[in-house]
């Protein structure tokens, strides 16, 4: 076969054009292998929201429940620990008046709560998701004296109050999240559902 | 001409089944002087057999199923005929597959075995180390423990402190908002699909790279240069049937290890299978203390010792990351004219063995509690660690290097 006159700049450009729409191809064949990765649409229906009876929570005591898979804590909060979180310094917490959007906009103050007895928190670390040990004794002995009560982590040793705020200097960057609920009665609640929502 | 070697003969004309048996075992010239150090590269091809073997025999009778995974465990563990020693012998492989690997590193650091021409081999077996720790992080996650559901929590969250995209990317491994059923399933498929694949290529890749350069020895002497009459390396033998066979009294004496682990502490106190793990997953509750198995402790402790940024928690996610990267630039940090630490000065030395200690101590440290004591002597070592890499360039180019010999050495 005789090679003369061959146009090599011919035969670049064509193998180049096949290369890139060849390249094109196999992207758009890489999206349904790596959406199929993402939630099903069973997994993001189970997020529906929960209804949890409060009743039977007594002061002091926590309880869990399931949204979204996710552990939610109910705590009953005392009037001495209500106390103890406005007697909490600042210069303690990394983040004392919740700027960083980790609620609701409902959600303010240093309860961060609808109603200041009761907090609901997503139980995991904002560190790295393990979900924290409920620890509301006053000064136990490897939290040291100044310990009002709160959440300590055991996997990285971040520390939260019973408001779900971080302390200053621990892993986790950011205080605990606080889902959307809202009350259907003062024993009743749905987590999941905006207040005002529903 | 026999009936064998006629059919030998038909197979050759068609596949180069004698060709690749003389330049990869009966006519491939290892250096005559290797030692102790040098049973761990066949150990480690010996141990992968294993796991693959017992592995396929696992999924015989295991369910990739949220709801029937921990129960299918002890299903293999009761009631399977010989299930429990199968299944020991996997998990009890992973951890003997980590310490083999360890040492062979070790090895490879001792006597210069990446420096060049010996790059591509070094860099085939990171990224064996790399496919392997994948390999051993998924399996953990298969028997639905404790451990395994928290483990992976955590580790899969470390991908949601990548700046802007990681909550995203953190579901989308998941497969969920949470570790759950959907994570299981693409853990078991990448477990014992992909990853294995992965493996065995770069198993072939990394023996490949080593069979065309020719294999290090403890004097660091490259056996090529000195040729005999036959244009054989005069300090080489062929690795059939010496070196075939001087492995076989390693694989025996690895074995009684092996069995005396299997058969009388099969989770060897906790640090081979943990004990919160015999606890199903319980997404409500995270175990009180909470570590990986021992062959990851290093790099975790790594991972708590740096302190966040503001809100990221990305500086000690990238510490973890670099601990792992920095050993692939290792040919390149190394400027020391010498391979063997036998021709070396006593500044690498001292570096090595900071190294080494830095190493196990960080892998003590990383199941202990976070926080007091623990974290400063994390982040102390953690700066050690990555000390012998830093400083490299430097105390390898300044150090005083003693003459090597022509020849190896040979007692």
């Amino acid at each position: 076969m005789s090679t003369d006159g061959v146009d090599n700049s011919k035969r670049r450009f064509l193998t180049a054009a096949t290369a890139v729409v060849g390249a094109v191809g196999a992207g758009f064949v890489a999206v349904p292998f790596l959406k199929s990765w993402s939630p099903s649409a069973a997994a993001k229906a189970a997020g529906a929201p929960v209804e949890v009876d409060i009743s039977k929570l007594q002061p002091g005591q926590l309880m869990r429940v399931l949204w979204q898979k996710k552990p939610i804590w109910i705590v009953h909060r005392t009037e001495k620990n209500l106390a103890d979180l406005k007697a909490m310094a600042d210069a303690e917490l990394a983040d004392p008046n919740s700027k960083i959007p980790q609620q609701p906009d409902y959600i303010k103050g240093t309860n961060r709560s609808l109603n200041d007895k009761y907090l609901v928190a997503v139980g995991l670390c904002t560190h790295l998701g393990c979900s924290p040990t409920y620890r509301p004794e006053v000064a136990p002995e490897d939290l040291g004296a100044d310990w009002k009560g709160g959440f300590y982590c055991p996997c990285h040793g971040s520390k939260f109050d019973l408001s779900g705020r971080v302390y200053a200097g621990v892993p986790a960057p950011t205080n605990l999240i606080i889902p959307p609920y809202t009350y259907i009665s003062d024993t009743r609640l749905i987590v999941g559902v905006d207040e005002g929502a529903a | 001409m026999s009936m064998l070697e006629k059919t030998l003969g038909w197979v050759d004309d068609r596949f180069p089944l004698t060709k690749m048996w003389k330049e990869h075992l009966s006519e491939y010239y290892a250096p005559k002087n290797f030692n102790f150090w040098y049973f761990f590269g066949s150990l480690a091809l010996m141990v992968l057999v294993m796991q693959i073997l017992t592995g396929i025999w696992l999924t015989m009778s295991y369910k990739p199923d949220a709801e029937l995974a921990f129960a299918s465990v002890e299903f293999i563990m009761r009631d399977v005929e010989w299930g429990w020693l199968i299944r020991y012998l996997h998990s009890t492989g992973a951890s003997a597959f980590f310490v083999v690997v360890y040492l062979h590193m070790f090895r490879g650091l001792m006597y210069g075995s990446y420096k060049k021409p010996r790059e591509l081999i070094w860099l085939f077996g990171m990224f064996i180390y790399l496919a392997l720790m994948a390999e051993a992080f998924m399996g953990y996650l298969l028997p639905w423990g404790q451990m395994s559901y928290w483990g992976a929590q955590v580790i899969v969250s470390l991908f949601g402190a990548v700046p802007f995209v990681g909550e995203e990317l953190a579901i989308w491994i998941r497969g969920d908002f949470v570790i759950g059923d959907a994570t299981l399933n693409r853990f078991f498929a990448f477990h014992v699909i992909a990853l294995p694949i992965v493996l065995l290529g770069l198993v072939v890749a990394h023996i490949i790279a080593l069979h065309e350069v020719g294999s290090n020895n403890p004097d660091g002497v490259e056996i090529k240069k000195n040729k005999g009459a036959d244009g054989k390396p005069v300090d080489g033998i062929p690795f059939h049937p010496y070196y075939s066979v001087k492995d076989i009294v390693g694989v025996i004496v690895f074995l009684f290890f092996f069995a005396a682990v299997i058969f009388f502490a099969p989770e060897l106190g906790g640090w081979f299978l943990e004990k919160d793990n015999f606890v199903p997953a319980d997404p409500l509750k995270t175990p009180e203390h909470i570590v990986p198995l021992w062959y990851f402790t290093p790099f975790y402790a790594i991972l708590r010792a740096v302190p966040p940024i503001g809100v990221s928690q990305f500086p000690g996610v990238v510490a973890m990351g670099m601990a792992i990267v920095v050993l692939f630039l290792l040919p390149w940090l190394d400027r020391s004219p010498v391979k063997s630490i036998r021709y070396r000065g006593v500044i690498y030395k001292f570096f090595l063995a900071l190294f080494v200690i830095s190493f196990i101590v960080l892998g003590w440290l990383g199941t202990q509690p976070a926080g007091g004591i623990y974290l400063i002597l994390s982040q102390i070592f953690s700066i050690t660690y990555f000390l012998f890499f830093i400083l490299m360039p430097w105390y390898t180019k300044i150090d005083k290097t003693k003459p090597v010999p022509e020849r190896v050495t040979f007692k």
